[in-house]
């Protein structure tokens, strides 16, 4: 137990960072947040379709409500929300070196770090690959949700997990004409549910296949596609050509390690969770005793298992910093686990519930 | 669809997000010419508005526009009031900001006295 | 639990699919006042349905991955938990004489009109018959998702499950 006064500081204002926040300071724990963004939210304010889960993760309410409530609920707690604040490095010692609007610099120290840092999108190379109209699912997504501007009007959706499903809907509601979504593995990946409603409107999904290339001259004007064989081939005189003007890519996302790097947080690789990231324990506490890691950084899975990795974080910390009783902790640490275990069970959940205990085991090793 | 030729892909109405809110214009200028802009917008979201599919060239001279659309890649980068390698979709729309696309990685054109470029 | 061979790879599930889990009613079921249909065979971690059912008539119960039992005595058709489900995966049906209606939920625009001449369309997304709009609902409590009932002919009440989107 310590109450040394220095703050605990929240890097990244997405879902995992707002709810850590929002623990702290209901405990009375001195908490900054900051977020390199001119807005809070992270990627919570794109999502405009009704989350799944149960009343007690918010399920059936949109995502973007979702962050509205958190922001309300930060608001009336009074929390230190620091925008366009960008955090470039950590010293020995927790020393947090920020950039206030790109242009003023300040170093302060923090007595607990709590990493959100999220994840970034992947990418695909294949010739024409960078041709205009070729983007992250995330990147349309923001476009067409948060900035409603379309960037194209005939899309090709690579990538069938629920990224890449979500968004073909969302594009279809925005205006756009989806002309497929592709899959390389044999399988779709994302929720049935998802794939249905996009399927019913008549969007085709090609199994075992892969975007071959792009083409155009100055922007996307076609898609070449083909099928792959089990060893991810292409068969030759299975290519076909769609007339698209956009090429969305939803091929995964990989943890945002760089802070975490940085602080010294050993690492560990669970493919399934998106690569390399922090390994951490059941408190989302990292190698370092004072540092936790949140959300996609902690392995890319979605926003309402990233809100309790936040609380849980948020809550163990205020613990740690004195200001909460164990027995408190306890009692709402549990609740915390219950919420997040019943978000990973069943087909898809099992597979990350299984990779987090991994991610358990080697914090231990470390 | 052509560079530039495509009328305003502004979303004005829509089932989950309702009518778009009446939002007070700014002008910015690309390339020159006047764009109406949305105060609070990224100048990306400007850009693709107004149909614009390159938004800079490489210094290879192949074209570019926007990637991930959230600070991380760099992508759609371009000269800003003169200063280069300015990320379009992290950046807000300013009353007679100029725009232009870079060739490389571009060059200053302004002033030391100038105001910096967020 | 079967592959679901459509579902995993054509992205809707097959009558099979669906019968297999039980979630395939019956034209019995749905004479008369109608009949519920959740499309929803896969495990995944949902309930609003069964918080939403002001009748305890959906029961998904512990782990919220369990699929949804509907109790058929219990429910009254009012379709509450169509604009619940995140999944947009509830419709109603019913049929009648030679006439057949489905109520389902609906988030593009634009939205057609009483009165309407629509497509049907089937869980592919293919075209199978013209469709009459005869309701549409969308009351404050459905957060943005419209629930709407066309009536076509009855022959197609299996197969159909939506109409078909215009642009």
């Amino acid at each position: 137990m310590r109450n040394d006064g220095k703050p605990a500081v929240v890097i990244g204002a997405g879902p995992a960072g707002l709810c850590a926040a929002i623990e702290l300071k209901k405990a009375g724990a001195p908490v900054v947040l900051m977020d390199e963004n001119a807005k809070p939210g992270g990627q919570l304010f794109k999502q405009i379709h009704k989350f799944f889960g149960s009343q007690e993760h918010k399920a059936g309410i949109r995502g973007f409500d979702i962050g509205k409530e958190l922001l309300a609920e930060s608001l009336r707690l009074g929390i230190d929300v620091r925008l366009k604040t960008e955090v470039v490095g950590i010293e020995a010692g927790l020393k947090v070196w920020a950039v206030e609007d790109r242009s003023k610099s300040y170093t302060f120290d923090a007595g607990t770090l709590i990493l959100a840092t999220g994840a970034t999108e992947n990418a695909l190379s294949f010739p024409g690959w960078t041709l205009p109209g070729i983007m992250t699912a995330g990147c349309a997504q923001t476009l067409i949700n948060v900035h409603r501007v379309l960037p194209g009007q005939r899309v090709l959706m690579v990538g069938s997990g629920n990224v890449g499903v979500i968004v073909a809907y969302q594009l279809m509601q925005a205006g756009a004409q989806v002309a497929a979504v592709i899959e390389a593995l044999p399988r779709l990946g994302g929720y049935g549910v998802h794939t249905a409603k996009v399927r019913r409107a008549g969007v085709p999904f090609y199994c075992s296949t892969t975007i071959i290339r792009a083409e155009g001259r100055e922007s996307v004007e076609r898609a070449v596609i083909a099928s792959i064989d089990a060893k991810f081939q292409p068969i030759p005189g299975t290519e076909q050509t769609l007339d698209v003007d956009t090429i969305c890519l939803a091929v995964g996302l990989t943890p945002s390690i760089e802070l975490a790097c940085i602080a010294g947080c050993k690492q560990i690789y669970i493919p399934e969770l998106g690569g390399t990231m922090p390994a951490h324990d059941e408190f989302m506490r990292s190698s370092l005793e004072s540092v936790y890691v949140v959300g996609d950084i902690a392995g890319v899975e979605e926003a309402s298992t990233a809100m309790e990795e936040g609380r849980l974080a948020g809550i163990h910390a205020a613990w740690a910093m004195g200001y909460m009783d164990e027995t408190t902790m306890k009692t709402k640490t549990e609740e915390t686990k219950t919420r997040l275990k019943a978000l990973r069970q069943g087909v898809f959940g099992q597979k990350r519930f299984e990779a987090k205990k991994r991610i358990v085991e080697g914090r231990k090793e470390a | 669809m052509n560079a530039e030729k495509s009328p305003d892909s502004r979303i004005v109405k829509h089932a989950v997000l309702g009518d778009m809110p009446a939002q007070k214009e700014v002008t910015i200028y690309f390339e020159g010419k006047p764009l109406k802009a949305l105060e609070g917008e990224p100048i990306m979201a400007t850009l693709v508005a107004a149909g614009v599919t390159v938004f800079r060239y490489t210094k290879k001279g192949s074209p570019r526009r926007m990637f991930c659309g959230i600070g991380r890649c760099t992508d759609c980068v371009m000269t800003v009031d003169g200063v280069p390698g300015v990320r379009t979709c992290v950046t807000e729309v300013r009353e007679g900001m100029r725009v232009e696309r870079q060739q490389g990685v571009g060059s200053w054109k302004v002033q030391a006295e100038a105001s910096h470029a967020q | 639990m079967s592959a679901q061979q459509s579902l995993k790879t054509s992205g809707a599930p097959s009558l099979e699919e669906l019968k297999a889990v039980g979630q395939l009613a019956s034209e019995k079921d749905m004479e008369g006042r109608g009949c519920l249909c959740i499309e929803c065979i896969e495990e995944i971690p949902c309930n609003p349905c069964q918080t939403a059912c002001p009748q305890g008539a959906i029961t998904v119960g512990f782990p919220i991955t369990n699929l949804p039992v509907i109790d058929r005595a219990k429910c009254t058709v009012c379709g509450l938990c169509i604009p619940a489900c995140p999944g947009l995966a509830i419709t109603i049906k019913s049929v009648k004489d030679d006439t057949a209606r489905v109520r389902f939920p609906w988030e593009y625009l634009p939205f057609p009109a009483i009165g309407d001449t629509v497509r049907m369309v089937d869980r592919q997304g293919r075209e199978l018959c013209d469709g009459t709009i005869s309701s549409i609902t969308n009351p404050v409590r459905n957060n943005r998702t419209a629930v709407i009932t066309a009536e076509f002919p009855r022959k197609f009440v299996q197969d159909a499950i939506s109409i078909a989107r215009r642009s």
